[in-house]
């Protein structure tokens, strides 16, 4: 597993989709000086619970130091520490190259052949290549398309899954509140 | 009952048990001061100058009772002028839950007068805080602030309460169910393979010492530490949050560790092989140098915040759980013990220390502050509840006033909040009315909130305050002597006639520049049922000793020449 020869390690929390909670998880990494990788954030099949996926390099703080920093927040449901089980991570780039000549076309359908990739979009100018991987096979794919002109580049950061029947849910049930009384709101006066 | 937004604040927090509330009123929390008026024989206001002195106050009124301490403040600048204040309780552990008005919800995220994102200015420096965007959460709202404020390691939680979320009408259920929250748990008991491995380590040690911190009188673990300490014979080192956590005349309690702690502690924990910690966080003001922190001892972390175990120093047995509850899974555990020669060592120390106290030592008729201290202590019988401020006077009164109860010496220790002392005096005194309360202050912390002297005389609340005046910043001066070759750089100060603006205040005052009139001075305190200002004017360049560098071993201190060296020298 590549996790276990870098310093870096997956971390997965649970946390109440509330206003504001990855403004808490941002400002525990950056005041506890912790280095993010990459973090994701996104809903899961609960409407009041999102999932993070956070890449921490490990080298200056003990994942777990981070790990019981992160479950402190009152909003975080639940951590775990992926790095630590067999998983499946998956990182989503979209890479525009240069292929304004024949050249270049040829050689971006080649390297994308090998690869979990394809090409989503392409033109005289330009072609947008999409791969879902790992993320050292999306890393490999950049390096080989490098040569041939990269232009543009977006990547999703990695999301990550514990393998077989480990799962990491919660059961809880956010309270639900009266009628929202939200009438009049803009006739207020400061 | 439908209540307005505003009533329901009130009624939520007479139902936590709220008698005194620290604010200031302005704009956007108007309608909360209304509601005020109908509830105020039930709840006390206390008018404050400045809304920093408010978090102090509510801050002192926590440490002082271990209950939740409130302020209230307006939106913007209002809120703002808290955020000293839940920055020291914070880093200090206290419950606090601070109230503050917001622009009308339409207005929020228009720049709009008075406005300022105070949930996300206050994520570092509080437990939790919320932004209220609906009455019907208003109430549930409070009571899982008060709940996280003061459960497990407590901590300041702020409500931010938009103006028409207060003029907001509903039907007033108070919840009474438990809080249930899905993320936030509080440690109780440890693991009993954790236990024994403990008094494992425990039993094998020759020269054990038990590190006592804040943890243990915020857990009200003091007796099972004091057994602990006892049956086991283990010396007893304190933080300076940790002072009260055992009695300091008990024969087993050292002192206080860390910079300025008694050279006998650091001593001690360096030569230990066995350091318990109990409720502390080995802040680099404990540790000194972590490379060559306590290098012969294995350790024991008992700490009810998982992320405090391994943080600075690795520990051998981490337990995370309530002190109390650990404790007693130790004691019937705990086989009794001895350690003669080890304690004699302590005790060698012990007696080199006493040789080089400055109170053992002629000063030619000049007033030091460790005098004052000493004597402060001496006239009120050890009994006081003293709120310091930061500097020398504080490690001072760490050093020369021993507390023989918890909650007595209140202080900012993580923060070093300069502007602490007076206000969270009077806090405390709302909270320990039947106690004597002295704020003992330099004259430059003084000046940072002395504008609560208009609110300790509108109150008349018994807080006596003693400035021992150096005219330097004092600490600061000694760095500068130590490591800055006495290039004194803004810290020399010019100061009021402290007494004069006592008497402008409508405060009695005394001056006192010789040791003979310590006792009058409390004598006088102690004749007036209001606020009292007491000055002494102290040797301006008192050096406090021993002092470990920062970042130095904690062995390798600064050290009080013994007199006979003087004389030589």
């Amino acid at each position: 597993m590549p996790d276990s020869q870098s310093f870096k390690n997956t971390l997965v929390a649970l946390v109440e989709n509330k206003p504001g909670v990855l403004n808490r998880v941002a400002s525990l990494f950056r005041r506890r000086n912790f280095n993010v990788d990459s973090l994701t954030v996104g809903r899961t099949h609960k409407d009041h619970v999102s999932r993070m996926t956070i890449v921490v390099d490990v080298k200056r703080a003990d994942a777990r130091i981070i790990a019981a920093n992160l479950k402190k927040l009152v909003n975080v449901i639940d951590v775990q520490n992926l790095s630590e089980q067999p998983n499946i991570s998956r990182d989503l780039a979209l890479i525009k190259v240069r292929t304004d000549d024949v050249e270049s076309r040829n050689g971006v359908t080649l390297i994308c052949e090998r690869y979990p990739a394809r090409i989503v979009d392409i033109g005289t100018k330009v072609a947008i290549i999409e791969i879902t991987a790992q993320e050292d096979i999306v890393e490999s794919l950049i390096n080989e398309l490098r040569p041939i002109g990269i232009v543009e580049l977006v990547r999703t950061g990695v999301v990550a899954m514990g393998r077989g029947i480990r799962i990491m849910d919660t059961d809880y049930e956010p309270r639900r509140f009266g009628e929202a009384a939200n009438k009049g709101l803009e006739r207020y006066g400061v | 009952m439908i209540l307005t937004g505003a009533e329901i604040i009130l009624e939520c927090l007479i139902r936590e048990g709220v008698r005194v509330v620290f604010g200031y009123p302005g704009g956007a929390i108007l309608h909360t001061y209304d509601a005020l008026y109908m509830y105020r024989d039930r709840i006390h206001h206390v008018l404050v100058r400045h809304e920093q002195g408010a978090s102090h106050m509510a801050d002192g009124y926590a440490r002082a009772t271990g209950e939740v301490g409130v302020c209230i403040a307006t939106s913007g600048p209002g809120a703002t002028n808290l955020v000293t204040g839940l920055a020291t309780a914070m880093m200090d552990s206290v419950p606090i839950v601070a109230i503050t008005g917001q622009v009308p919800r339409a207005a929020i995220g228009t720049d709009a007068f008075q406005e300022t994102d105070v949930t996300g200015v206050t994520i570092p420096v509080t437990k939790h805080n919320y932004l209220v965007t609906d009455v019907e959460e208003l109430a549930y709202t409070i009571k899982e602030a008060f709940y996280i404020a003061r459960s497990g390691r407590p901590g300041p939680v702020l409500i931010d309460i938009p103006k028409d979320v207060q003029a907001q009408k509903t039907e007033f259920i108070y919840p009474e169910e438990d809080i249930r929250l899905p993320g936030y748990t509080v440690p109780s008991g440890a693991a009993e393979s954790d236990v024994d491995r403990a008094m494992d380590l425990i039993r094998q040690a020759q020269r054990p010492v038990i590190l006592a911190g804040h943890g243990i009188i915020m857990s009200g673990a003091m007796a099972e530490v004091r057994e602990l300490a006892e049956r086991g014979q283990i010396p007893v080192a304190l933080t300076l949050l940790g002072k009260g956590a055992m009695p300091e005349n008990h024969p087993l309690t050292v002192g206080m560790m860390g910079m300025h702690g008694s050279a006998a502690t650091n001593y001690a924990i360096q030569k230990a092989d066995l350091l318990i910690a109990l409720g502390m966080r080995f802040d680099d003001r404990v540790t000194g140098n972590l490379k060559t922190y306590a290098p012969h001892a294995r350790k024991i972390h008992v700490d009810i915040d998982a992320s405090e175990i391994n943080k600075n120093v690795k520990v051998d047995v981490g337990i995370n759980g309530d002190l109390k509850t650990v404790l007693r899974q130790f004691l019937p555990k705990l086989a009794d013990a001895t350690h003669p020669e080890w304690i004699a060592q302590i005790r060698d120390w012990q007696e080199d220390g006493s040789e080089r106290d400055i109170l053992n030592h002629d000063t030619h008729g000049k007033l030091l502050g460790a005098q004052v201290i000493n004597d402060l202590w001496k006239y009120t019988n050890g009994e006081a509840i003293t709120v310091t401020d930061v500097g020398q006077h504080q490690m001072l009164e760490a050093q020369y006033y021993p507390h023989q109860r918890p909650a007595t010496m209140l202080t900012s220790g993580g923060l070093g909040t300069m502007g602490f002392g007076f206000p969270a005096a009077i806090g405390a005194k709302f909270g320990k009315p039947e106690e004597e309360v002295w704020a003992i202050v330099g004259d430059g912390g003084f000046q940072m909130t002395l504008c609560e002297l208009a609110t300790a005389k509108q109150e008349n609340v018994k807080v006596n305050i003693a400035i021992l005046n150096n005219s330097f910043l004092g600490m600061v001066r000694q760095w500068q002597e130590f490591f800055y070759e006495e290039r004194y750089q803004s810290t020399p100060m010019f100061n009021p006639d402290f007494c004069k603006l006592a008497e402008a205040y409508g405060i009695p005052s005394m001056r006192v520049t010789r040791r003979e009139e310590v006792a009058a001075s409390v004598e006088f305190a102690r004749r007036h049922d209001g606020p009292v200002l007491i000055e002494y004017v102290i040797e301006k360049e008192e050096v406090v000793y021993p002092m470990v560098p920062a970042g130095a071993d904690l062995d390798k201190m600064i050290r009080r020449p013994k007199p006979n060296e003087v004389e030589n020298a």
